[in-house]
C-alpha cells in the first residue's frame, strides 16, 4: 500500500506541476457551465430534479473524456521518457505501480467532478432537489470517472505512445458505451451480456435520477478492478518477453 | 554475491545472452567489456530485475531473480545509460522519493541522504530542479538514485558515456569509492575506461562470456604478454645488451634520443617488477614505465576474433569459457 501511495504522490504532484492536468480540469469546467446554462437550465421552466439529471447527463461525457485525457499518459509517458526503468527495478510489484498510477488519476478526476458542485448547488439554493439525489449522482460520475480512469490505465499500459493510448481508450470506453445498440439486435443469452456491459444506458441513468443499485455500483468497481489487473498482469509479462 | 548460471535471454527467437556462467564476490568492481550489440546491456537489465530469464538462474546475495524478484530488486541499484529522472523535480525531493519506493523508511533515507549527496558530489546542486542540470550532474543524480537505499549491488549501464574528459575523471572517483561498501557492476565499449576502473573484466561477445580475469590475466593467458614503454638514461650498448639475453623479453624496440633511450618491450608475462630490477642493475636509469597504449584494445579484439573462429581456441589457450566453445 506504501508503494501505491508512493507512486500516486508523485503522479499526482506531476498532474498539478504540468499545465496538462490544469488544462483538462479548465476545459471540463467551462464545456459543463456552457452545457448546464445552455441544456440543464435552458430557456423553459423545469423541474429541479430535472435539472440535476440533465446535469448529471452531461457531465458523464465530460468525466469520460477528461478520464481518457488524463489516464492516457500515465504508463506511457514513463516508457516515452526512460523513467519506467526506475519503477521497473525498485521492489515496488506491478500492482502497486498501476494501483498508484490509477489512484492518482481518481484523485484527480474527483477534484474535477467535485469542482462542478456549484452548478447542482444553485439548484439546491434556489429549486427543490434532495441531497441524495445529488449524492447520487455524484458518486455514479466517481464510479464512471473510476471505470473509464482503469481503462485509461491500462490502454497506457500496454501502449508505447500516449497518443496510442488515448485512442485505445476511445476505442474500449466507446465499444462499452454502444453496448446498449448491440444489445438490440443480438439474440439471447448474448443480449443480456451486451446489455450488462452497457457502460451509461444500463448502469449510469439511474444513478442520474438519484438512484443507487448495488449491481450498477458492483458493475463500476468490477469494470475498474478487471482492466487494472489486466494492466497490472501486462506489466508483469513484459519482463518475460 | 551474484551468481549466473547458464544464463540464457532471448528476444523472439534471437538469443541476446547465451548460457552465460559466472560469479561475482563482495565488494568487486567487475566490468562487462563488449562490442555494441554484444548483449552486455541484456545481461544487466537481468541482473537488474528488468526481464527474466528465459533459462538458467541468476542470484543476488543468494535471492533468485525468478522466485523472489521484489526481494531481489531491494539488493539491487541500477543506472541505465540514459538516467531515468522526473524532470520537474528537485534533486533532493527526487532522491527522498526514490528512497522510498526502493523501500527505505523516510529516516533511513534522511540519514542516507547526506552521504549520497556528498559520494555523488551533488551538494551544490541539491535545490535544483533535474530539468536545470548539465548532462553530468544528471548522471550524478541516476547514481545517487541507485545507491540511495545502499543496495548491495550497483548496476551502472555505460556510466561514463556522453561525460566530458572532467567529468569523467570525477565519475571515475565515485565508481571507485562505491566499492567500500557494495559490489559494482559496470558495462562499456570504452576498453581505457574499463581497465583503469575494475578490478575484473568479463568479456562478452555475441550474447557469451567469452573471456574474464584482470587485464594481465587476460593479456598472459591470450600468449601477448606484456607492452611496456619504457624511457632510461644510460648506454645504448649496455641496454641492447640487456635486452638480447632477458629471459623475461620477448620482443623489443628501441630508439636513442640524446641520453634517453625509449624502450618497446614486450614482456612473456607480466614480470614488470623483475624487469624494472633488470634495468637497474645494469646501470640504467629508470625514468618512466608505463602500459604500452593500446594494450586492452588488442587483447579485446584478439579474444573476440578468436570466440569467432572456435578452431583457433585450442592453439590459442584463451581462457574462453565453455560456453564460447559450443
Amino acid at each position: 500500500m506504501r508503494g501505491m501511495l508512493l507512486v500516486a504522490r508523485r503522479d499526482l504532484a506531476g498532474y498539478l506541476n504540468s499545465l496538462w492536468g490544469y488544462a483538462v480540469i479548465a476545459a471540463v469546467l467551462v464545456v459543463d457551465g456552457l452545457l448546464f446554462n445552455a441544456f440543464a437550465l435552458g430557456s423553459q421552466p423545469k423541474l429541479s430534479s430535472k435539472v440535476v439529471e440533465e446535469f448529471f447527463y452531461f457531465s458523464f461525457g465530460t468525466t469520460v473524456v477528461a478520464s481518457i485525457l488524463l489516464t492516457m499518459r500515465s504508463v506511457a509517458e514513463e516508457r516515452q521518457t526512460g523513467t519506467i526503468v526506475l519503477l521497473d527495478s525498485s521492489p515496488l510489484s506491478d500492482w502497486q505501480l498501476i494501483g498508484g498510477k490509477y489512484l492518482s488519476a481518481l484523485l484527480m478526476i474527483a477534484a474535477m467532478v467535485l469542482c462542478t458542485m456549484y452548478m447542482p448547488a444553485l439548484v439546491f439554493v434556489n429549486g427543490k432537489v434532495s441531497y441524495g439525489h445529488i449524492a447520487a449522482g455524484y458518486l455514479g460520475l466517481l464510479l464512471v470517472g473510476s471505470s473509464v480512469a482503469a481503462i485509461g490505465t491500462f490502454a497506457s499500459a500496454v501502449s508505447r505512445s500516449q497518443l496510442v493510448a488515448g485512442f485505445a481508450s476511445v476505442v474500449i470506453t466507446v465499444a462499452l458505451l454502444v453496448m446498449w445498440l448491440l444489445a438490440k439486435v443480438a439474440e439471447p443469452p448474448l443480449v443480456d451480456v451486451f446489455s450488462y456491459l452497457s457502460l451509461f444506458d444500463r448502469h449510469y441513468r439511474s444513478f442520474m435520477r438519484g438512484q443507487i443499485n448495488t449491481e450498477d455500483v458492483a458493475f463500476y468497481l468490477s469494470i475498474s478492478f478487471v482492466f487494472l489487473l489486466l494492466a497490472s498482469r501486462f506489466m508483469a509479462a513484459r519482463r518475460w518477453r | 554475491m551474484i551468481e549466473v548460471q547458464n544464463l540464457t535471454r532471448y528476444y523472439g527467437s534471437f538469443a541476446a545472452v547465451r548460457e552465460a556462467s559466472f560469479n561475482i564476490g563482495d565488494r568487486e568492481i567487475v566490468g562487462f567489456l563488449g562490442l555494441n550489440g554484444a548483449g552486455k546491456s541484456t545481461m544487466l537489465r537481468v541482473l537488474a530485475g528488468l526481464q527474466m530469464p528465459s533459462a538458467g538462474k541468476v542470484l543476488i546475495g543468494g535471492v533468485d531473480a525468478t522466485e523472489a524478484p521484489d526481494a531481489m530488486r531491494r539488493r539491487i541499484g541500477f543506472l541505465p545509460e540514459d538516467p531515468p529522472l522526473y524532470r520537474e523535480m528537485r534533486v533532493v525531493e527526487f532522491l527522498r522519493w526514490v528512497g522510498q519506493v526502493k523501500g527505505c523508511t523516510r529516516a533511513a533515507v534522511e540519514a542516507e541522504l547526506p552521504r549520497v549527496m556528498e559520494t555523488c558530489q551533488l551538494l551544490d546542486a541539491a535545490d535544483k530542479v533535474i530539468a536545470e542540470l548539465s548532462h553530468g550532474y544528471r548522471k550524478r543524480v541516476g547514481i545517487a538514485q541507485a545507491i540511495i537505499h545502499k543496495p548491495e549491488v550497483v548496476i551502472l549501464d555505460e556510466p561514463i558515456s556522453g561525460l566530458d574528459p572532467r567529468q569523467i575523471v570525477e565519475m571515475r572517483k565515485v565508481v571507485r569509492s562505491l566499492k567500500k561498501w557494495a559490489t559494482v557492476l559496470i558495462s562499456s565499449h570504452i576498453l581505457s575506461e574499463i581497465a583503469q576502473t575494475v578490478d575484473r573484466i568479463l568479456v562478452i561477445h555475441k550474447g557469451r562470456i567469452v573471456a574474464e580475469g584482470t587485464e594481465a590475466q587476460l593479456s598472459g593467458s591470450l600468449g601477448t604478454g606484456t607492452r611496456l614503454q619504457v624511457v632510461v638514461r644510460g648506454k645504448l650498448g649496455a641496454c641492447e645488451d640487456l635486452l638480447g639475453r632477458s629471459e623475461l623479453v620477448e620482443d623489443y624496440k628501441l630508439e636513442a634520443e640524446g641520453e634517453l633511450i625509449h624502450l618497446a618491450v614486450t614482456l612473456r608475462k607480466d614480470d614488470r617488477e623483475a624487469f624494472v630490477r633488470e634495468l637497474v642493475e645494469a646501470g640504467l636509469g629508470v625514468r618512466s614505465v608505463q602500459d604500452a597504449m593500446g594494450e586492452l584494445e588488442q587483447i579485446f579484439l584478439e579474444l573476440t576474433r578468436v570466440a569467432a573462429a572456435p578452431a583457433a581456441l585450442e592453439s590459442k589457450q584463451v581462457p574462453v569459457r565453455k560456453e564460447a566453445e559450443a
